[in-house]
């Protein structure tokens, strides 16, 4: 049996070596540094919750009906009437937003360790548009169960489109492509959901990987491996991915599991955070609900949004600033301008503007939820509040500080004090 | 600093529903109680399903709660439906001039207000003859929705400037016995919401239990065991 | 054992130790996704039995109704139908009914519990077309032999009113007789006391 197998493989091995080849350069003998630690498991927990959200998906679009008199239906026929459907579909819910605090938890690690700093500027240029990619993805996603939230959240997020001078309408209209979210955006949605943004995004992340092992990973103290090498010529402070990290990213990925499957069992809606109380009822397009929020991941931004004022009675100046919010991650590897990577060997400057970014992070996140009113308001009127709810000011402040974060970086990064690095990892 | 925040964001979204309404009784009801869920279908039938659907729940699906399908045939089919039917309306589409608006289908109803809100709701109706039902109700003001329960419950008279509750009239039910029809029905309406819920917790404890005890320690082990050669 | 083999022998006990476990929740995660796969509630209501009400159904009457998305047929046959059935035997491909699917009750001279009421899957077993009724009358198109029974004409099987196929036809067995269950004036295709409930 076992000589047979080993006669198989080296009949496919000769035909196609590649394979071979490639796991050697990509796990067997790809060295990586041998001191990653709890921030290093995310990236193989995303690319796992990857195939847990196509697994799910897959088998949800087999009773799903993209069309707007049967969707809502069709979600409670999969609850209800499919063997397991509420398995599968409770998975997928609770993966779209495990895929979020895994991603933020990735990049959040790229912060700490200055893993966009050269030369792995093009590495984390492929993870931005990952992180777009997956946000279009969640959103195209949320209008299928065709919910009050689904519809009115999708209908607010397109209506910010046609807020763009001149080309906005047209642009709104080419979206949905009728007058008002309609049956036609929900099929259209459903295409881009299951098969465009997926592609894309399995694209994007094969050039990730790849950019990242051309150049080699990065580690906790932001240390150069591949300068101190051995007799045959591999890092020092390097170890085979294979089998070490597939060893420790395995008991990493059983360890989410365990999260995973505490939340997909026990607590599914998180509160209605995951799964909102509003999207059990159908869409109406002549009711408005009382307040619209988008699901927890875009809040930071929906609150950024939010609290620019309107200017020239448009709510443009809004969504640029929304916009730059994110894209402004792009451009990280320069605005930072230290000379070293890690957080370990930076100075206080910058572990303030961290924490600080950190807390204005979740303070917008959790305004974006609620509604502007969540705070009261101020009890004195002075001439220039256009709005006396505390809960805008607040979020008024947390942009400042927000891009504050990021454009200021040239500054605070290039006069902050530094320690001096190592040259070969620590612990 | 981190985990005060954190726990500040899990602050269920539901307590947004009460913001500067009635306040809300909290649910006694039991999904687990089958009895009690057999009290609220039938409740449910006889009172709700005439102007009200649960389009996506299967008549045959009651027999989870221990009726058998014969029972279900003689007691709950009327109109020439057949087990396996979902139970929808016979209302027509002039509800809406009727009530002003379609009533809503029942089916996830429990998802989307709450149980607390339903078992509220549900024995918060009044007597006013400003409205058009002849009848308003403290958690849903203006609701386009009559007393249906009233002949059990009696009339109730409220002030909402003072929140007292005066009786006009009985009905066929004492207080305690309302109460649990009411609680019944809720637990009905919970269960048909979602009636995977036992179901999922009980595999939950399974799958959790094989993760932590069985998955865990042995990749832990293997970990351990590799990262031996590490220094 | 050297310490180095006794360190590669544990860690090949405990990548095979893992690995088994680990299939093992595999074969568990994929249990459910096979299971949603399987006909749900909305199917099996859709292919719930069906009920005839046998009183309007005069003799020499051909009632067809659907069950599982196929047509089935109730034949009230005649005394001279069921006659007819004893001259067609020497003609027939599998008059026994050997190879052709039916339940206990229907493996017989007539295929049928009760020799008054045929019930069968109105589908040819060759490709899956829909024969049409041809009765004894029609022997000037069927020939001078023909006794009644069944002509599919897509590709020329004959079947007779018991639903057994003519030597010669293309069609390898008999028409497939479903579960069903007679009882006064009223029939129900699709269960039986061998079948109730699944």
């Amino acid at each position: 049996m076992g000589t047979m197998v080993s006669r198989l493989w080296a009949w496919f091995d000769a035909r196609m070596p590649s394979l071979a080849e490639q796991w050697k350069i990509h796990a067997a003998e790809y060295y990586a540094p041998k001191n990653f630690n709890f921030w290093y498991y995310f990236g193989s927990l995303a690319g796992m919750v990857l195939v847990i959200q196509i697994v799910s998906g897959i088998f949800l679009t087999m009773n799903y009906k993209p069309d707007a008199a049967l969707a809502f239906g069709s979600v409670e026929y999969i609850m209800r009437d499919v063997s397991a459907g509420w398995l599968i579909r409770y998975i997928h819910s609770t993966g779209a937003s495990a895929f979020f605090i895994v991603i933020y938890l990735h990049m959040f690690r790229g912060l700490l360790y200055g893993s966009y700093k050269e030369p792995r500027e093009l590495v984390w240029i492929f993870g931005v548009l990952i992180y777009l990619t997956l946000m279009g993805e969640a959103f195209f996603g949320y209008l299928l169960p065709w919910g009050q939230m689904s519809y009115w959240g999708a209908q607010v997020i397109v209506n910010l489109f046609g807020t763009v001078p001149f080309i906005g309408p047209d642009l709104a209209l080419w979206i949905r492509g009728d007058y008002v979210v309609s049956d036609v955006t929900l099929n259209r949605f459903f295409a881009l959901h299951v098969i465009a943004f997926p592609l894309v995004l399995l694209g994007l992340i094969v050039a990730h990987i790849l950019a990242l092992h051309d150049v080699g990973s990065n580690n906790p103290d932001g240390v150069e491996i591949k300068k101190h090498k051995d007799s045959s010529g591999h890092p020092l402070d390097g170890i085979p991915f294979h089998p070490y990290y597939t060893v420790k990213d395995l008991v990493g990925a059983v360890v989410f599991l365990v999260i995973f499957c505490a939340v997909l069992f026990f607590a599914p809606e998180m509160g209605g955070y995951f799964l909102e109380a509003n999207n059990f009822i159908p869409a109406d397009p002549l009711k408005t609900p009382e307040h619209i929020a988008p699901v927890w991941y875009f809040t930071p931004y929906y609150s950024i949004l939010r609290a620019v004022p309107p200017l020239f009675a448009s709510q443009f100046p809004g969504v640029v600033a929304m916009g730059v919010a994110v894209m402004i991650l792009f451009f990280l590897p320069w605005l930072d301008r230290s000379a070293v990577r890690s957080i370990r060997y930076r100075g206080r400057l910058y572990k303030w503007a961290l924490g600080v970014f950190v807390v204005v992070f979740f303070i917008l996140g959790y305004l974006g939820v609620n509604p502007t009113t969540v705070w009261g308001q101020f009890g004195f009127d002075a001439f220039f509040l256009d709005t006396k709810d505390r809960a805008t000011w607040v979020a008024r402040v947390c942009t400042l500080l927000y891009f504050g974060f990021f454009f200021l970086m040239p500054w605070y990064t290039a006069r902050d004090e530094v320690k001096p690095v190592p040259e070969r990892v620590t612990a | 600093m981190k985990k005060v925040f954190l726990s500040l964001l899990l602050f269920p979204l539901g307590v947004l529903a009460a913001e500067g309404g009635y306040r809300l009784d909290a649910s006694p009801h039991d999904v687990n109680n089958l009895v009690s869920l057999q009290s609220g279908a039938r409740t449910f039938v006889n009172y709700c399903l005439g102007c009200h659907g649960a389009q996506y729940v299967r008549y045959k699906s009651l027999t989870e709660l221990g009726i058998p399908e014969a029972q279900i045939r003689e007691n709950l089919l009327f109109t020439g439906e057949k087990v396996g039917d979902m139970m929808k309306t016979p209302m027509p589409a002039q509800a809406k001039q009727w009530f002003g608006v379609v009533p809503p289908d029942l089916s996830v109803i429990a998802r989307s207000r709450g149980a607390d809100w339903l078992y509220t709701y549900l024995r918060a109706f009044y007597r006013d003859p400003k409205t058009a039902t002849g009848w308003n109700n403290a958690v849903f003001p203006n609701v386009g929705m009559p007393h249906a329960l009233w002949m059990l419950q009696g009339e109730m008279h409220y002030d909402p400037e003072t929140h007292k509750w005066t009786e006009i009239s009985k009905g066929t039910m004492s207080r305690t016995e309302y109460d649990a029809t009411v609680r019944d029905l809720v637990a009905f309406l919970s269960y048909v919401s979602e009636p995977a819920a036992s179901e999922r917790k009980i595999i939950g404890i399974m799958v959790i239990l094989f993760l932590a005890l069985v998955m865990f320690p042995l990749t832990y082990w293997l970990k351990k065991e590799y990262w031996k050669d590490v220094k | 054992m050297s310490d180095q083999q006794k360190v590669d022998k544990t860690r090949r006990n405990l990548v095979v130790a893992t690995s088994a476990v680990g299939a093992a929740a595999g074969v568990g995660v994929a249990i459910p996704f096979v299971a949603s796969m399987t006909p749900s509630e909305k199917a099996k209501a859709a292919g719930a039995p069906v009920e005839i009400d046998l009183t309007h159904v005069a003799p020499g009457e051909l009632a067809v109704v659907e069950w599982r998305g196929k047509p089935v047929w109730v034949i009230h046959r005649t005394k001279e139908m069921i006659e007819s059935l004893k001259m067609a035997a020497p003609r027939l491909t599998d008059p026994e009914s050997k190879s052709s699917k039916q339940p206990s009750y229907a493996k017989n001279d007539v295929r049928s519990e009760n020799p008054e009421w045929m019930v069968m899957e109105g589908v040819c077993t060759h490709l899956g077309c829909s024969p049409q009724l041809r009765p004894a009358e029609a022997k000037a198109e069927m020939g001078a032999d023909w006794v009644g029974g069944f002509y599919c004409p897509c590709h020329g099987s004959k079947f007779d009113l018991a639903g057994r196929v003519y030597r010669g036809s293309p069609a390898p067995v008999n028409l497939v007789v479903p579960p069903y269950t007679l009882t006064d004036g009223k029939l129900v295709v699709g269960e039986d006391k061998e079948t109730k409930g699944a």
